[in-house]
């Protein structure tokens, strides 16, 4: 096992080399290799020198959860323990975060929704934790296939939530979300978010820098607020702190308190431009008068139905969200510009994603918004439904 | 070190409250005492609780003067809270405290001390839970439990007042059987849950069940119970602390209830492991208790 002493300035405990994350993510050299998500995690976990990471089995993000025990084995990172279930677990996490450590822990659908009444809690009390999200589809009925409507769920909890398309963007966002979520003026929790299965399971080719090298440690006494250790005024602290001081201003400190998670979650936009080079994607013919809003493996999708579509003559293009909160609305209504049919194809039967582009583009765009084509509880999302959706809109008569 | 965030600023030192001063200069931290922290040294140093918002006379609040003048090392100690009475006091305690959810504390607690025994191999920091029944047996039965389970080195206190007194009197788990509650309108139909021997079975290597009728008996169950559970594993109070309000007593007539109690519900239970038992000898031995 390591120890934090062996720790120095150049290195961390497991000895690898201290960089930044910009060093990291766009300077060190990469080589090819061949992975899961799954496999890909441990690999972006290996290189944060996280502190700690709690576990609990849940398909299809148990793998994922079983790569950083063995890190912890390997002496890479500091404590990993099996909770008790979800609830649990993300209790755990929320008080290693509150003492000062980098945390990252995974989840998938039941588990989520079962840890539910933490993901406010965790912004609520600003640590900057990680939750890598494998999207499942929830209960009832049972269903362990990827379908992401419980990110529904996730989205006014004051947490940042990114969305990775593919195996290369779980590794570099899960570095990267770190980063931002440990700046002291953001220092809210950040989920990142990828297709279960489509992603946790699917080998992809992807390049990674070597892994003697890792980023410097989470530095807790720049938090906004103190960690609790005892090592930091003031000495009578109480997170959270407006617990019932006096019920005459917690109306007040509440409101205020609530306002300024969400502001901290806006106040990452910056940071996840730089690194995430953007907080949308847009690929296709730049000029096209019909566009795929989309985030994770819908993307994929998407950019298929555009190659074929281009086949046919009809020129598209696919704008990939690859931030949900904060929501990138500027970004969206600047690639919708000359659009005139937007298609939200998405792997849920209620279109929150399609909710939340019709909420962003409300009294702003006079694109017309066609929601779908939508898929759930594992069906796949063939490119060819999402051509036949748009064929049926600009070619009513003929049909696909 | 923890003592340290108790120093006040010289430039500020004129705009202080008294009582921020008084923590500096006349609290009883674990440095400054050649012997343990106990109850004998309240009347003349600075309590850690300033004041509290409770009803008038209710045992809870004394107990936590009980409690918090017997940490053995209150400057590297951290509570850990839940929902309920309990957290009407916690923005009084003069130490880093957490109010997470209700009945999460004992998991809370557990990363909390997991990741400062990683972060300060060298330096002892206790990790206690402080909640009431409903948060320790009820919502929270589970983590409560599986903290045992892991053998966390955590101390869980409960103050156990047989009811949801926060919320308006409504049936606990702790509550006993027959007693009429509200949710409960004909009577308590189960017998109150015997949490003090679970613990045992769960693994706490010190599980106590007994009432704050005694200042002294509860200090020494803290002090004991915090040593063990940084030491050798977790460790259990079950501290009677009546709500008179939803019994029907007077401000004055906690004490005896408590006192009553004594010789029933609440007729001392101790359960110390083998392990446990040399360890206090040892400390005894070094004056540590």
């Amino acid at each position: 096992m390591s120890t934090i002493k062996d720790m120095t300035a150049t290195k961390n405990w497991s000895g690898q080399t201290l960089v930044t994350a910009d060093h990291m993510l766009f300077e060190a050299p990469r080589t090819k290799h061949f992975m899961t998500g799954s496999e890909v995690l441990k690999e972006a976990v290996k290189r944060c020198t996280v502190d700690a990471s709690v576990s609990y089995p849940i398909t299809p993000q148990s793998e994922a959860a079983h790569l950083i025990g063995e890190l912890w084995a390997e002496g890479y990172v500091g404590v990993y323990f099996r909770g008790e279930n979800e609830f649990g677990v993300m209790s755990e996490v929320a008080g290693c975060a509150m003492a000062g450590a980098r945390v990252i822990t995974t989840t998938s659908g039941p588990g989520t929704l079962r840890a539910m009444e933490n993901f406010p809690q965790w912004s609520g009390t600003r640590i900057p934790c990680q939750l890598i999200l494998m999207a499942r589809g929830i209960n009832s009925p049972l269903t362990i296939q990827p379908d992401n409507l419980e990110v529904s769920f996730m989205l006014e909890t004051g947490c940042m939530i990114w969305y990775a398309e593919n195996v290369q963007e779980l590794f570099d966002m899960t570095i990267a979300a770190f980063i931002v979520a440990e700046k002291p003026d953001v220092h809210v929790p950040i989920i990142t978010v990828v297709d279960g299965f489509f992603v946790s399971h699917t080998r992809e080719s992807v390049m990674l820098p070597e892994d003697d090298i890792a980023l410097f440690p989470y530095e807790p006494y720049k938090a906004p607020l103190p960690p609790i250790d005892s090592e930091m005024p003031p000495g009578r602290f109480l997170r959270d702190p407006f617990v019932m001081k006096s019920n005459y201003i917690s109306y007040a400190t509440h409101a205020s308190w609530q306002w300024e998670v969400r502001s901290a979650v806006e106040r990452s936009r910056p940071y996840a431009k730089h690194f995430l080079n953007g907080l949308a994607h847009i690929t296709g013919t730049k000029d096209a008068e019909i566009a795929f809003i989309t985030c994770g493996t819908a993307a994929h999708q998407a950019k298929e139905a555009e190659r074929e579509l281009m086949k046919l003559g009809v020129k598209t293009k696919v704008i990939k969200l690859r931030t949900i909160r904060p929501f990138p609305k500027e970004e969206l209504l600047e690639a919708l510009e000359g659009v005139k049919y937007a298609f939200v194809p998405e792997f849920n039967v209620v279109g929150w994603l399609d909710k939340e582009v019709r909420t962003a583009l409300y009294g702003n765009s006079k694109t017309d918004i066609v929601g779908g084509p939508r898929v759930a509880g594992g069906m796949s999302l063939p490119a060819e439904a999402i051509i036949k959706e748009v064929m049926e809109k600009i070619n009513p008569t003929k049909g696909a | 070190m923890g003592i340290d965030i108790y120093k006040i600023n010289p430039e500020f030192r004129d705009i202080m409250p008294r009582e921020i001063i008084e923590l500096e200069e006349n609290a009883t931290w674990s440095f400054k005492m050649d012997k343990p922290r106990g109850i004998k040294q309240l009347p003349q140093t600075k309590e850690l609780l300033e004041e509290h918002s409770l009803c008038a006379g209710c045992p809870e609040a004394a107990a936590l003067r009980y409690v918090l003048a017997a940490l053995p090392k209150p400057e590297d100690t951290i509570i850990v809270n839940s929902t309920g009475c309990t957290s009407l006091m916690f923005p009084h305690i003069a130490l880093h405290t957490v109010h997470s959810l209700f009945g999460n504390q004992n998991a809370v607690a557990s990363g909390i001390k997991r990741v400062l025994n990683w972060r300060f191999p060298d330096t002892v920091k206790d990790v206690v839970v402080l909640a009431g029944d409903g948060a320790t047996v009820d919502i929270g039965l589970d983590y409560t439990l599986q903290s045992f389970f892991r053998q966390e080195n955590i101390t869980t206190i409960c103050f156990d007042n047989e009811v949801y007194a926060n919320t308006g009197g409504q049936e606990s788990g702790m509550t006993p059987k027959g007693q009429v509650f509200k949710m409960a309108p004909l009577g308590k139909k189960f017998e109150k849950v015997k949490m003090w021997e679970l613990a045992k079975t769960s693994g706490c290597h010190y599980s106590i069940n007994m009432t704050a009728s005694a200042p002294k008996a509860v200090a020494k169950a803290v002090r004991e119970a915090i040593l063990v559970a940084r030491e050798i594993g977790p460790t259990y109070l079950n501290i009677y602390t009546p709500c008179i309000l939803e019994i029907g007593l007077s401000a004055n007539e906690g004490l005896g209830e408590m006192k009553d109690q004594d010789k029933d519900r609440f007729a001392s239970y101790k359960y110390v492991s083998p392990e446990a038992e040399a360890f206090l000898k040892q400390c005894k031995k070094e004056g540590r208790i």
